[in-house]
């Protein structure tokens, strides 16, 4: 293994709990205020997952206040505290733009039977 | 302490910071290096060290003279030899002696010299960022330089004209780079940013001449 290798390996966290688009989950994320530290959740659906080794991010999409809200976290970020799944989700693509257009009843996810 | 060591650029990947930023880091692998010669004020009007880069393979053909060179400092032949000036004459410095990269420690700034990808015949646009003409809606214009010496006057070319030519495979300095983490294990560094030339380059890092305060 290169040496680079080695040095990506060994920023990437290795209990990342498996989820994938569709999927709704929580991700605690920490905050700095001044020179407190506190843990923000922000809740809602995967709307796409890169992969990519260290690169890897993730999109999380919720609507806040009737507003669409999305986050694309890196995958190993140090600031990820942790990552809940809440929900599974069945969905017919790997990228769920299309729920952009959509809001309300039409923009809901078939829960998924799929283990976690 | 010798204030400069050389190195071969592995490659580039990015850091994560303790806040969550992503950097962009270079690894360089530096190291171990012997002194082939004490270049000294009395003898040879400046101070400074002759580096040699220890690997392997070494190189394929080494003239007599250079064995000789390699011999009298006790070291294998190497391919990458350089000169690194020695601010204040350390007189603790000794033919033979090991450079290794614990010289450095993290958050220090340093320069980072090396050989930049050759880019070849290179146009105006790559070579000296010229703007060039549209591409399109009947413009005939692209990517020529436009006028050069006028008419009249002057009626020739001012000297110093930019002009399309050969780019790259040149000496390049990057100064005041950081150094995020020094790994004396693998005889590594990693540097915050770019450096000069390709993977597996030679690149000589020295502490920064100017450091930004």
């Amino acid at each position: 293994m290169s040496l680079i290798e080695k040095i990506e390996q060994e920023q990437m966290k290795k209990d990342l709990p498996a989820f994938r688009a569709g999927d709704t989950v929580r991700v605690h994320v920490k905050i700095k205020e001044g020179d407190k530290e506190r843990v923000q959740a922000f809740e809602g659906t995967v709307i796409r997952v890169r992969r990519g080794g260290l690169n890897a991010t993730f999109t999380v999409r919720k609507i806040s206040f009737g507003q669409g809200v999305e986050r694309i976290f890196p995958l190993h970020s140090p600031v990820i505290e942790k990552i809940d799944v809440t929900r599974t989700g069945r969905v017919r693509r790997a990228k769920l733009y299309y729920l952009r257009q959509l809001k309300g009843r039409k923009a809901r996810i078939r829960k998924s039977t799929r283990e976690r | 302490m010798v204030d400069g060591i050389l190195g071969r650029k592995l490659g580039v990947t990015r850091l994560f910071q303790e806040n969550g930023d992503l950097v962009a880091a270079t690894v360089l692998k530096v190291g171990p290096c012997v002194v082939l010669q004490r270049k000294t004020a009395g003898k040879d009007g400046y101070e400074a060290v002759q580096l040699a880069l220890v690997e392997l393979p070494g190189p394929r053909r080494v003239t007599r003279p250079e064995q000789g060179h390699f011999k009298r400092a006790g070291a294998n032949p190497s391919r990458f030899v350089r000169e690194v000036q020695l601010k204040n004459g350390d007189a603790s410095i000794k033919m033979g002696d090991k450079v290794l990269v614990d010289e450095f420690k993290a958050n220090e700034l340093v320069d980072v010299i090396g050989v930049s990808k050759g880019r070849g015949f290179a146009g105006f646009h790559k070579r000296h960022h010229f703007g060039g003409g549209g591409a399109s809606h009947g413009s005939m214009f692209h990517r020529a330089p436009g006028s050069i010496g006028a008419s009249a006057f002057p009626s020739r070319v001012l000297k110093g004209m930019l002009a399309a030519g050969h780019m790259g495979a040149a000496r390049v300095t990057v100064r005041n780079l950081r150094i995020l983490r020094v790994l004396p294990d693998d005889n590594a560094l990693i540097v915050r940013g770019a450096v000069p030339g390709p993977d597996g380059g030679y690149v000589i890092v020295r502490r920064a001449k100017a450091p930004k305060l």
